[in-house]
């Protein structure tokens, strides 16, 4: 039978051991990102359509990932979707005519935005707004058109 | 507070167990439920916080905690290994490789690990806890405390339901641990899958509380559950050799049962 003291040490090595677990899953394993977010600068941009997009997407240039879907929602006025992106803030000098894309990963991969870069000389700022948009392509409606075009050429 | 009234209220004896043989098995299980929830409100009513019991909870932390780290922390490791196999072996089929840590990261901390400790720890310290107090009752020890004129169930159950409440969670973190040690030697070590995409994966579709805070509540309802469940079957064991033996059988069998349903309603509901 051990001491009553060693037990008790025992014990709490096992709270501590509890608590380290915590910390390293959480940080490690989850989202809560408290190491890797760095700065990042938030733009906003409008499509018509962003299909299946959802918060926390990658937004993409050149296939690296800069930065990730912060919000999306629909603008009252406009009756489009308005996306808001944020960017590590290591690429702050994004030409202010970049465009953006709803693209899909593959065929049945998930949606991420990307970006092409435009040849204006002053960059993206932080709240500014992505002017050229490309919205998703969505399979039923280029299925529709497909079908639509292929019937007035045959006739 | 209520410490004087309830050891006046006798708690709950092994003779007020309901015998089935004259009721429908309905009924008979109702009773125990009953039974059962009317422990564990004389068990919490009584709770009393003072160092001597804080003294005692760290001790049967000990005994019921740390004694499970070792089955544990080897289980999980294998869960971890395993899982990662055969995930990384039906997902490469799609071209999906790479998605396994997203797989393993939320299968381990929504289900596996919560419920996986759960049922083992009513295996290796629940069964321990409802024997010895079973065998305490059956050698007269909970009488003698009583005649002494120490409460049995402040001094006896109450130290080992904090303790269970308080080690399964920690017990859960160390299995998701190992598991996910398991899945980093997997596919990491062996199959070679870049270490920045098998983390970056895990943090990007893993929620810090929706996902991996609502497997933490549910090890804590798992904990509270299992322990309850060991102390009430050792408290209501029949003070016989066959009934310690039918004590700790009932313990696992209800814990798993239980464990297992409370997971699908509570998954269902955080959903």
């Amino acid at each position: 039978m051990k001491s009553s003291n060693q037990v008790e040490i025992a014990a709490g090595i096992f709270l501590l051991l509890g608590i380290a677990a915590l910390i390293f899953l959480a940080v490690e394993a989850t989202d809560s990102g408290g190491v890797k977010t760095g700065e990042t600068y938030e733009v906003r941009a409008y499509f018509t359509n962003v299909g299946g997009l959802k918060p926390k997407a990658p937004v993409a240039m050149a296939g690296v990932t800069i930065g990730r879907v912060a919000s999306i929602d629909l603008d009252n006025d406009s009756l489009e979707a308005r996306v808001v992106l944020k960017i590590d803030s290591r690429f702050d000098d994004l030409p202010s005519d970049t465009s953006a894309s709803v693209l899909t990963s593959g065929i049945l991969g998930d949606q991420y935005v990307g970006l092409e870069p435009g040849g204006a000389p002053d960059a993206l700022a932080d709240g500014d707004r992505i002017l050229l948009t490309n919205s998703a392509v969505v399979l039923e409606q280029l299925i529709g058109r497909y079908l639509f075009n292929s019937d007035e050429e045959s006739e | 507070m209520s410490g004087k009234a309830s050891r006046q209220s006798s708690p709950p004896k092994p003779q007020s167990v309901p015998q089935a043989s004259s009721q429908s098995w309905l009924v008979g299980a109702v009773r125990r439920l009953g039974n059962a929830g009317v422990f564990l409100l004389t068990a919490l009513g009584g709770m009393k916080f003072s160092l001597f019991h804080a003294g005692e909870t760290m001790r049967q932390v000990y005994y019921i905690g740390v004694r499970s780290l070792v089955i544990i922390m080897m289980s999980g490791f294998f869960v971890g290994l395993v899982m990662t196999l055969q995930t990384y072996d039906t997902l490469s089929r799609f071209g999906a490789g790479d998605s396994v840590s997203t797989v393993l990261g939320l299968a381990l901390f929504k289900e596996l690990g919560p419920v996986l400790t759960a049922i083992l720890f009513a295996g290796r310290a629940g069964t321990a806890v409802a024997a010895e107090i079973g065998l305490m009752r059956a050698t007269e020890q909970i009488d003698a405390l009583d005649l002494m004129g120490i409460d049995p169930i402040e001094r006896i159950v109450q130290p080992r339901l904090l303790a269970g409440f308080i080690a399964v969670p920690i017990l859960t973190l160390v299995f998701n641990f190992m598991a996910l040690l398991g899945g980093v030697f997997f596919a990491i070590g062996m199959m070679g899958i870049d270490p920045l995409t098998f983390w970056g994966n895990m943090q990007n579709s893993i929620g810090l509380w929706e996902d991996f805070g609502t497997g933490m509540l549910k090890a804590m309802a798992f904990g509270f559950i299992a322990s309850w469940l060991a102390v009430y079957f050792g408290w209501t064991a029949k003070p016989t050799s066959e009934g310690v033996a039918k004590a700790t059988t009932h313990t696992v069998i209800a814990t798993a049962i239980s464990v297992l349903l409370l997971d699908f309603v509570l998954s269902a509901l955080m959903l």
